[in-house]
């Protein structure tokens, strides 16, 4: 093809930006701005409006804001018309919402003897007590019966003569009594038989096999009288009970079907029903249950078994339970071992809680029993069977606090203060008290403790040193005093006992324990000077033997704490101590988690910049630890946190006016977190941004100390940006530095950047991985290009380049570049080049930076220049024709459209349609694009548009000439 | 070809006294009609008394005294020879519970030498062919309310080694001094027993403490009597060491059916005992008995 002769079209940027822009009509900002919220205060009168109404008085009330939407439409707009719609149902909403909100509080009141969201639920404890409760000694299980022969559970629709025998049969073995003796059995085949037993009971009982079902049960609750392997006890009795309550369970349901079988009782709401309204069938069911009970043999298993029935007790009579509780509670003084009496309390408290919390005498009943019986604890028998078993008194004594913790939240459970303090008197009565103490710390109202806490303190020391061990009733109080306040006076005074008896606790696992809850109290109420004091002591105890090596989780709640009550880091640094206590951490995996928490609350709370040198240094360090944890092995999520941590912190160092200082921290900084990509990526922004900054102070004239100190900012971002492996992460900051370089009159600097991201361009690989996927990378590309392209246009040309270097560079290497089959990216390119020749080939540009000299002024519209840069376009249109050319195959046609559409636009845009080989072009690339009929209708519908708007300008009248010769094709 | 019988008592608890009406259904249940020769019901209310092995060589010569003796007998036919249709039927029947002469309707008991049962047998009687169908039923009998007011009779007792008997070398016991008290000996049968029982000092670790109960039966007619006492159930109320001086509650429920109203007739008599009965831990046994009185109330 001949080759066509490009004349940029003379562009007048001023007066187009003119006529193209909306009219700015002028706003009152007071009464007026489109984003404020349309207010429609009264859109009935509005309406009334509408319809003709000349009332005055209506349009005077209407809103004072003169909404333009609802003025434009003379009435009210859809949007509030259903809103006034909606406000006229409201009153009947309304009403509705608060007569159920009456019966909800009715409810409320009614159910205030219930238990409440407030009350800690067994399954809390439970998980508790078994990972607490453990032994490696061998368990055995004694169990009583041998119906385990797998019998087929007889079908329903066998013959009742068939169910009498298997009963029969199941009867015989309980007087065969097959017993079987499991020992040997390690705490986890322990629990397997337990859970097996729990299986066949449900067994059982689908396969109709009562009896069997209450022979599990009963043996089971046979273990719980057995304390061998006593530290075991506490877990299993939580095994045994999930039996039990499962029983129970079975057993209700069971009748509770029964009831409803004539006619079915009020379903969905269970617990509402009275005795009377339950038939006789199932009356005599439930009767038959408790008989059967009744004559168990022995007293621990009748006891949990009726126990585990008692909510059945409902079928009987009204007052079943209220006559029931008290009796059970009193048949418990016959069990002999005050572990296994401890135990059945719990148990019958925690039923008892479910079951009827309104019975609070019962409970208090179980508490008093439970002193009354408090000095078997000490007792001969206990004693010799401590010594067989060889535990000790203190580790005995904790067995016990699961289940007076329990007796005791059920007790203090919104009990009034008089009869809490009744209990406490009660409590300091008998000798030997820790136990209960501590229970009574745990379970009652932190408030209450708090109140008392100098007296249970004075307590505390009174208490027998063999007995049960101090620092954990220090840490039931400290429990409590963390949740609430000791009245003002008294907190020091509380804080110096306690820790003097905490310091002097030896074994520094319980001292840990200890002291992690009392340094919650301590920051609470006390500035840094005794935090600092707590921290020293805690070092002094754990640095011994590396004894901080098994307290980790404790070292770091502590730092938790800390983090929660000083917020203000130049007050946290300032404490002597902690950094020691960070090197406790030494563990890599550790110390990097203490590390993040304290960035983490270091971005969320710092809210000004810093410059403290405590805290830079301090957090500096924090932030090497996290770096330096970063192996080949860190996951890519891992890193990113890391390094989203170290950036929030170097956003907030700021050394004011002191750029130079700043400038040496991002050196610093980078040579401390060369690791991490993201955190260099930070750095070069900091930079470029501290470079900006000081443009803006200097107003654009730099002084030659200041244009010293940029120029050290640009080469500082040009030696790290190589570093970086993300090559678009380098291309973007090649340019964004290049721009920056020039804004601050370093033009070789500038130069130097965008060379060197020319000279990058090509290693930019084919696909690039985006979230662990394989994406190809043009479009990337693409955009990177056109921005490069646009910064171009205000780059000054060399002086000992030619002219265009950068230019020609650039279109070198997308030639050279090994674009993707089958893509036209290349052309897209050449095309969007145009533009950018077409605006230097004007007078005067469309933008320029201030004080930098740009091509325009450089060559002054030299006609050598104009030709330079025509004849470049004469070539890129060339090169692009061809490539339009090989795509005339089928397959391509529609890529061919829409190129060929783009370089039309681009012509009419830029290109001096006067000329008629142009003219003539034009209309050809029209005629191509429509030719196969795959362009939009609706952009060449709005492109003719635009020609025709544009033939009314002066100097445009060609335009209307080749509108003639544009023809739209038909859809059909 | 299967056809099911059955009783069904109208009450669910089957518990009737003297003088009401034993209503119900007899149910046949079968896919297709039954051919019959009749069923009718029989109500039977009779004692059984047996000797106990031991002493059989004693009484074998009057051996033939203790027949069975019957309270009370009814017989209806409830339908003539003819068809039942298939599915199921049912058919009400009513039986006066009304004895005859001066007889008592005594209230079922089931212990080991005296037995007093009540049935309920329906039988349907069939063609050579076919088997005869036939279906008992147990019911309840409870005797009416005692008139007289029952008055409390509270015992206090007080164990130490001093008030033992049997007690074979009274030095080698250790030391101990139990006390306690029943609130009643007089018992309602529907009510439990109670009491209290403190032990208030013990050289030797107590091992357990239980209730037994006690059926003494005795048959017998003008030539002789045989007395026996057996075991009904054992309560535990204590288990290990309990602690001193707590009083711990005795409580016993009265099973159904092994026990009754103590009972006292020509040919017979039926009483019941409770056994204070505590273990100690060097095996040493130490019981305290208390005749019972039971009745209705």
């Amino acid at each position: 093809m001949a080759a066509v002769q490009w004349h940029s079209r003379a562009r007048r940027y001023e007066s187009e930006l003119q006529s193209c822009g909306l009219e700015v009509a002028p706003v009152e900002f007071s009464d007026y701005h489109p984003l404020k919220s349309i207010t429609v205060t009264d859109s009935k009168s509005r309406r009334g409006a509408r319809k003709g109404s000349t009332s005055s008085s209506s349009s005077s009330s209407s809103s004072a804001a003169p909404d333009p939407l609802s003025s434009m439409l003379d009435g009210t707009d859809p949007l509030s018309m259903f809103a006034a719609a909606s406000a006229s149902e409201s009153p009947l909403t309304l009403s509705q919402s608060s007569s159920t909100g009456d019966l909800g509080r009715g409810k409320r009141r009614e159910k205030e003897d219930e238990v409440g969201v407030d009350f800690e639920p067994w399954s809390s404890k439970r998980g508790e007590i078994l990972a607490r409760f453990t032994t490696t000694e061998k368990l055995s299980i004694n169990l009583f019966m041998g119906s385990d022969k797998g019998k087929a559970p007889s079908l329903a629709s066998s013959a009742v003569s068939e169910k009498v025998r298997t009963r029969l049969e199941e009867l015989d073995d309980l007087e065969e009594g097959s017993q079987r003796e499991l020992l040997n059995l390690s705490q986890q085949d322990y629990v397997n038989r337990i859970e097996e037993l729990n299986q066949s009971l449900k067994e059982a009982w689908a396969s109709d096999q009562k009896v069997k079902a209450l022979k599990i049960v009963i043996q089971c609750s046979k273990l719980l009288s057995d304390t061998a392997v006593i530290q075991f006890y506490p877990s299993k009795f939580v095994l045994i009970t999930d039996i039990l309550d499962t029983f129970g369970r079975l057993v209700y349901e069971r009748i509770w079907s029964m009831c409803s079988d004539p006619r079915p009782l009020p379903d969905p709401c269970p617990d509402s029903f009275t005795a009377d309204e339950v038939n006789d069938t199932a009356k005599e069911t439930c009767l038959n249950w408790f008989f059967k009970i009744a004559s168990i043999r022995e007293l621990i298993p009748r006891l949990y078994v009726e126990v585990a029935l008692l909510k059945c007790n409902r079928f009987l009579t009204k007052c079943g339970i209220q006559e029931t509780v008290p009796r059970l509670t009193a048949m418990i003084r016959g069990i002999g071992d005050p572990l296994v009496a401890v135990y059945a309390r719990a148990y019958l408290c925690r039923i008892g809680m479910e079951v009827a919390p309104h019975l609070k005498d019962s409970l208090n009943k179980n508490f008093f029993d439970l002193l009354g019986t408090f000095r078997q604890i000490h007792g001969d028998s206990v004693q010799n069977q401590l010594v067989l078993q060889r535990v000790e008194i203190p580790v005995y004594l904790t067995l016990y606090s699961p289940a007076i913790h329990w007796i005791l939240q059920c007790v203090s459970y919104r009990a009034p203060e008089a009869l809490l303090t009744e209990m406490m008197e009660r409590c300091k009565k008998l000798g030997n008290n820790a136990l209960l103490l501590n229970s009574v710390m745990w379970a009652f109202r932190a408030e209450f403790i708090a109140t008392r806490a100098t007296d249970f303190i004075g307590m505390i020391k009174d208490c027998d040193e063999a007995g049960f061990p101090k620092h954990l009733l220090f840490g039931s109080l400290g429990r409590s005093l963390a949740c609430a306040d000791p009245p003002e006076a008294e907190r020091l005074p509380i804080l110096n006992e306690a820790w003097k008896v905490i310091t002097k606790v030896r074994s520094p696992q319980d001292y840990i324990n200890c002291a992690e809850i009392w340094v919650e109290f301590t920051c609470r109420h006390f500035t840094k000077r005794e935090v600092n004091t707590v921290l020293s002591d805690i070092i002094k105890h754990m640095t011994p033997d590396r004894a901080f090596e098994d307290a980790y989780p404790q070292l770091q709640s502590v730092i938790r704490k800390i983090l929660t009550y000083f917020h203000d880091f130049s007050v946290l640094f300032s404490m002597e101590r902690f950094l020691p206590f960070m090197d406790m951490f030494q563990k890599d995996s550790v110390r990097v988690e203490v590390c993040r928490s304290i960035m983490d609350v270091f971005i969320k709370h710092q809210q000004e910049p810093t410059r403290d040198p405590v805290i830079l240094n301090a957090l500096l360090h924090v932030c090497k630890t996290m770096h330096d944890s970063v192996n080949a092995l860190t996951l890519e999520d891992e890193k990113r946190s890391l390094a989203l941590l170290i950036n929030g912190f170097i956003r907030m160092v700021s050394f004011g006016r002191d750029f130079e200082q700043q400038l040496s921290f991002c050196v610093e900084a980078r040579a401390t977190f060369c690791n991490l990509e993201p955190v260099l990526v930070q750095l070069i922004h900091t930079v470029n941004q501290l470079a900006m900054e000081t443009r803006r102070v200097m107003r654009g004239s730099h002084s030659r100390k200041t244009a010293a100190f940029v120029r050290a900012c640009a080469a500082y971002s040009f030696i790290t940006i190589p570093s970086l492996t993300s090559i678009f992460s380098r291309l973007n900051l090649y340019l964004l530095s290049g721009q920056v370089a020039l804004a601050n009159q370093c033009l070789s600097q500038a130069d130097a950047f965008l060379k060197a991201a020319v000279s990058v361009l090509p290693e930019v690989p084919r696909s690039i991985s985006i979230e662990g996927k394989l994406r190809s990378s043009e479009g990337f590309l693409l955009d990177f290009i056109n921005n490069f392209l646009s910064a171009l246009l205000v780059v000054p040309d060399h002086p000992e380049a030619g002219v265009l270097f950068l230019v020609r560079g650039l279109l070198n290497m997308v030639q050279d570049y090994t674009w993707e089959d089958n893509s036209d990216a290349k052309v897209q390119v050449y095309i969007s080049a145009l533009p950018l020749l077409a605006a230097m080939s004007q007078e005067s540009y469309l933008y320029s930076i201030p004080k930098v000299d740009s091509n325009e002024t450089l060559y002054g519209g030299d006609p050598k220049f104009l030709a330079e840069i025509n004849k470049l376009c004469e070539t890129l249109i060339g090169q692009v024709l061809d490539h339009l050319k090989t795509l005339g195959r089928d397959e391509s046609v529609h890529r061919q459209g829409s190129l060929a559409f783009s370089l039309f636009g681009c012509l009419l845009a830029h290109g001096d349609l006067r000329n008629n080989k142009l003219n003539q072009l034009a209309v050809n690339l029209w005629n191509l694009s429509h030719k196969q009929g795959y362009c939009n209708t609706r952009t060449s519908v709005r492109t003719l548009e635009f020609i025709k708007h544009q033939a009314q300008q002066p100097d445009m009248a060609h335009f209307s000439d080749m509108l003639q010769r544009l023809t739209l094709q038909s859809r059909t | 070809m299967s056809a099911s019988l059955d009783i069904r008592l109208k009450r669910a608890n089957k518990v009737y006294h003297e003088g009401e009406v034993l209503a119900g259904v007899v149910a046949i249940v079968s896919k297709e009609a039954v051919q019959h020769q009749g069923i009718t019901l029989t109500m039977e209310g009779i004692v059984n008394l047996q000797l106990s092995s031991k002493s059989v060589g004693v009484f074998e010569a009057f051996y033939n005294s203790v027949k069975p003796i019957q309270l009370i007998t009814s017989n209806i036919e409830v339908v003539k020879q003819g068809k039942v249709p298939g599915g199921k039927t049912e058919i009400p029947f009513e039986f006066p519970l009304h004895t005859k002469g001066n007889k008592v309707l005594y209230e079922t008991y089931h212990g080991v030498f005296v037995n007093i049962q009540y049935t309920l047998r329906c039988d349907m009687k069939r063609s050579l062919l076919a088997k005869d169908l036939s279906k008992t039923c147990e019911f309840m009998v409870h005797s009416l309310p005692q008139k007289a007011k029952l008055q409390p009779t509270p015992v206090d007792f007080t164990i130490t080694p001093e008030t033992l008997q049997n007690v074979r070398e009274r030095s080698l016991l250790p030391k101990f001094l139990i006390r306690g008290h029943l609130d009643a000996t007089n018992c309602v049968i529907t009510k439990p027993l109670t009491g209290e029982l403190v032990v208030e000092s013990s050289d030797v670790a107590i091992k357990s403490i239980e209730l037994q109960l006690v059926r003494v039966e005795t048959c017998g007619c003008a030539e002789g009597y045989a007395r026996d006492a057996t075991e009904i159930q054992n309560i535990q109320i204590a288990e290990g060491d309990v602690c001193h001086s707590l009083p711990i509650p005795i409580y016993m429920v009265f099973p159904r059916l092994f026990t009754c109203p103590t009972l006292e007739t020509i040919n017979f008599k039926v009483e019941f005992e409770v056994n204070v009965v505590i273990v100690l831990h060097d095996e040493h046994l130490i019981t305290e008995n208390f005749p019972l009185k039971l009745c209705r109330a």
